[in-house]
């Protein structure tokens, strides 16, 4: 360990160290590239990758957001889009959930899906994917469909879980999960040029009262559909949740509702905790 | 009963923004619902007065309605 930090400090140029050099210490140590950004960042040294991040993310921050574990809960719209950017940021381990395969519907949207993906697996090309873009980042792909019944072995160990499901039923299924494991969960959901993104902290009952008890499984989207652009503006604004909770700092949306609606350009907060219960 | 109701995302459409008109007595939200052919499956948050209420809400006099489409997808 001591002869890889040397390496490392070394071919540092201030306190950068460049992919090229992450990679040559990964190879002639026989480590991963993975643990050698574990050593870069732990000794507070940055991997050269991550330098425009600086200001938004201090290099501990950094350091926070590898040793972070994320659960991404749907792998279509949004979660495509929410796994390329928690790659990107360098969150060290994502757990992606989706038992379903491309089809070519998803073509409008959903980024990892391609003419060639179609039939594959989006657990899969999210893995490839993420390989290609930041191969210091471990994404564990678990393909099958959340529920009740598997989500405590899914979701335990991860900071934060991300909701990018699209069955509203699951999603209840999801908070309650979280809630019982005291998992964060950041929500999104999306139809035609409409989207709402929440946090919902361990025994908030949020998602519970965006939806309710007896609500139909889909929502408005079934007859608006999903155009390219609605998933890639909620997911943002959901990865930025996920990072400002890893990093705790910040305002998160705790208790508060972002309704987006990008055909009047407007965007609304709704206070989640003024309910009239008693006279409802 | 003078009742404003806003309508927000895909409820606008072919409806309104924003508009004050007069009910009966004892009008709930899903009355209103009713009276503007919102199929009670579509409906999402619903405040009057800024406050989260339910279906069966009784309305008063001055009150600010506001509705939410339900959206679900991914």
């Amino acid at each position: 360990m001591v002869a890889v930090l040397d390496f490392i400090r070394e071919s540092a140029v201030g306190d950068l160290v460049a992919w090229q050099h992450q990679l040559e210490a990964a190879r002639r140590f026989s480590l991963s590239p993975a643990l050698v950004e574990g050593i870069i960042l732990d000794n507070g040294l940055l991997p050269a990758r991550y330098q425009r991040n600086r200001q938004t993310i201090s290099q501990s921050g950094q350091r926070e957001l590898f040793h972070s574990r994320v659960a991404v809960i749907g792998c279509g719209g949004l979660g495509g889009y929410i796994i390329e950017e928690l790659a990107r940021l360098g969150v060290g381990t994502i757990v992606a959930i989706d038992p379903d395969l491309f089809e070519e519907h998803n073509l409008n949207r959903q980024l990892f899906s391609t003419p060639a993906n179609l039939g594959k697996y989006k657990v899969e090309a999210a893995l490839r994917r993420v390989l290609d873009i930041n191969p210091a980042v471990t994404l564990i792909a678990r393909q099958t469909a959340f529920s009740a019944e598997n989500g405590a072995e899914l979701l335990t160990g991860s900071n934060v879980a991300v909701d990018a499901l699209d069955s509203i039923g699951v999603r209840i299924e999801l908070a309650d999960a979280c809630s019982a494991l005291g998992i964060p969960l950041v929500h999104g959901a999306i139809a035609g040029w409409f989207g709402h993104v929440t946090t919902q902290f361990p025994g908030d009952d949020t998602l519970q009262r965006i939806y309710g008890p007896e609500k139909s499984c889909k929502g408005v989207e079934t007859s608006l559909g999903n155009p390219s652009f609605t998933p890639a503006v909620v997911a943002s604004l959901q990865v930025a949740e996920v990072c400002k909770l890893l990093l705790g700092q910040g305002t998160p949306l705790c208790g508060r509702q972002l309704a987006i609606d990008l055909f009047s350009m407007e965007i609304s907060v709704i206070e989640m905790n003024d309910s009239d219960r008693e006279t409802g | 009963m003078r009742v404003t109701v806003k309508l927000f995302a895909s409820f606008r459409t072919g409806r309104f923004e924003i508009e004050t008109g007069d009910y009966p007595p004892g009008t709930t939200v899903a009355d209103v619902a009713d009276a503007l052919k919102l199929p009670l499956s579509e409906l999402g948050i619903m405040m009057i007065n800024s406050r989260h209420v339910k279906l069966e809400r009784v309305l008063a006099e001055g009150d600010t309605l506001a509705l939410f489409p339900l959206l679900g997808g991914g």
